[in-house]
């Protein structure tokens, strides 16, 4: 009997009025289990998905606010600066100061290398407490997708 | 120049770094309501009592409160007179606690004993429309009074849980109250002020909702957004959380109802 909200709602208003809400996406589609790879160093120097990225599919996504969620926390040479996050380092001109490898690891597992980084690692299955059902057993973004993000943020040079 | 941004973007990382293994709590003369963020608008929206929807609420509760209800029927007027005198002040303590259940209520659920205990009547729906607006209508008397949480002794366990599950990171996105509001409260997100997350001014109007709504609605809404599984509504972890969030925001002006975006 309780008129409980169920606060899922994510049309272009509330992403626009309420910074949360646009976390709260449902994913579009299942994603595969995570493949292993190998660190050396800071870096992840052999592509996820055996295959390089896409740089135009990466520039999509990175402005994607409901899927990589980049933007709510880093600004960048990307979409408008006053819907982008002051949380994180701004990404201009990365590809200069990372190589493809570097950023491969920071998006795959920063915790790797900052264990109390606010930045969530991307292609790990969440293990903190009271993972919702939508979200379980799956990293955030696919191999393939992250390759693209490599191969964008491998553009940004200055 | 190249250098020079190389080292910006170096020490913003090693900020973050620290702020997360910091963890400090906000100094109490760092503490800021919800308000202070918001537009000049939504400021005035919330000063004005004609602009402010709550204020809707609010007389919805004033009736509420004239109404005999349950076998007694019997008023809360009948027992309490005046809301603006005998609720007065009320709202700045709770939660406090309930020796019966041996744990701490919310103001909603304090009601709620009231209307069974009291009155013979039904429990009212949690987050349902007239337990938000009597919720509203007797914290509303508390407007601008500090937060003043009650010294009890019995209230610290239950305080320090919610100290310990703002603290503990959740969800997919691995993140705690904490990585937010305690440390990243001047920051934005996606462009939205993050704010210290104070829970100063509930129930509160918020515009995204169009509604009235509980602060229990607003923690479930940072919940899913860290795409962390809910508590259920009127769970015993919600309680503990608004004790630490009001431990926490002792000295604030209350505010119900508050507007925020
Ligand atoms: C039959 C008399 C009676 C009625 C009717 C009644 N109450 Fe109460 N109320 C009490 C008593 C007595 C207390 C003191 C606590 C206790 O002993 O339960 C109390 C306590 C409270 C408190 C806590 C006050 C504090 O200082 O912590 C609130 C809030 C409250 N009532 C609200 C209401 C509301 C709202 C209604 C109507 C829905 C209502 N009450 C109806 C008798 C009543
Ligand atoms: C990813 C960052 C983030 C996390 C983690 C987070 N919040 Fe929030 N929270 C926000 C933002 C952003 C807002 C403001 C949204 C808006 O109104 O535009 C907010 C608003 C709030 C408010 C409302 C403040 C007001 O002025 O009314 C409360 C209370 C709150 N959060 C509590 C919590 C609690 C409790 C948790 C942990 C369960 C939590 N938050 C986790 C970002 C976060």
């Amino acid at each position: 009997m309780t008129a409980s909200p169920a606060d899922t709602s994510s049309s272009l208003a509330s992403v626009l009025a309420a910074g949360l809400a646009i976390f709260a996406a449902p994913p579009l589609y299942a994603q595969e289990a995570p493949l292993a790879y190998a660190v050396a160093g800071d870096a992840i120097e052999r592509p996820l998905a055996g295959q390089a990225g896409d740089a135009a599919r990466g520039a999509a996504l990175m402005g994607d606010r409901h899927k990589s969620l980049c933007v709510l926390c880093h600004s960048g040479p990307f979409g408008p600066v006053q819907l982008q996050g002051t949380l994180a380092p701004d990404l201009t001109g990365i590809g200069d100061r990372l190589s493809p490898g570097q950023i491969r690891l920071r998006i795959v597992d920063m915790k790797a290398l900052q264990p109390e980084s606010l930045m969530p690692a991307y292609y790990r299955i969440a293990d903190a407490p009271r993972v919702a059902a939508a979200w379980r057993e799956k990293p955030l973004l696919t191999a393939g997708e992250i390759e693209d993000l490599v191969a964008y943020l491998s553009t940004l040079k200055e | 120049m190249r250098r020079l941004r190389f080292s910006v973007a170096g020490g913003l990382l090693a900020a973050v770094a620290c702020g997360m293994a910091g963890a400090a709590e906000i100094a109490p003369q760092d503490r800021r309501s919800g308000a202070d963020f918001m537009s000049a608008e939504s400021r005035a929206m919330q000063a004005e009592d004609a602009a402010n929807p709550g204020m809707l609420w609010v007389l919805d509760g004033e009736r509420l409160w004239q109404a005999p209800a349950g076998a007694a029927a019997k008023s809360c007027a009948d027992c309490h007179g005046a809301a603006q005198t005998s609720m007065r002040g009320v709202a700045t303590r709770y939660p406090a606690f309930d020796a019966r259940a041996n744990r701490p209520v919310d103001l909603a659920g304090r009601i709620n004993l009231c209307r069974t205990g009291q009155q013979n009547a039904t429990a009212l729906a949690l987050d349902g429309q007239d337990l938000l607006a009597l919720t509203a209508y007797v914290a509303h008397p508390s407007r601008g009074l500090p937060v003043t949480p009650e010294a009890d002794a019995r209230l610290v366990p239950f305080r320090e849980n919610g100290r310990r599950l703002f603290e503990r990171r959740m969800g997919q996105l691995d993140l705690a109250c904490a990585s937010c509001h305690d440390d990243n409260w001047r920051g934005r997100l996606g462009g939205s002020p993050i704010t210290q997350g104070q829970p100063n001014g509930y129930p509160l109007y918020r515009l995204e909702w169009q509604a009235l709504g509980s602060l229990q609605r607003r923690m479930r809404n940072c919940m899913v957004g860290v795409r962390a599984e809910p508590y259920e509504l009127g769970a015993p972890e919600y309680i503990d959380l608004e004790l630490y969030l009001m431990s926490r925001a002792a000295g604030l002006p209350l505010e119900t109802p508050a507007v925020r975006p």
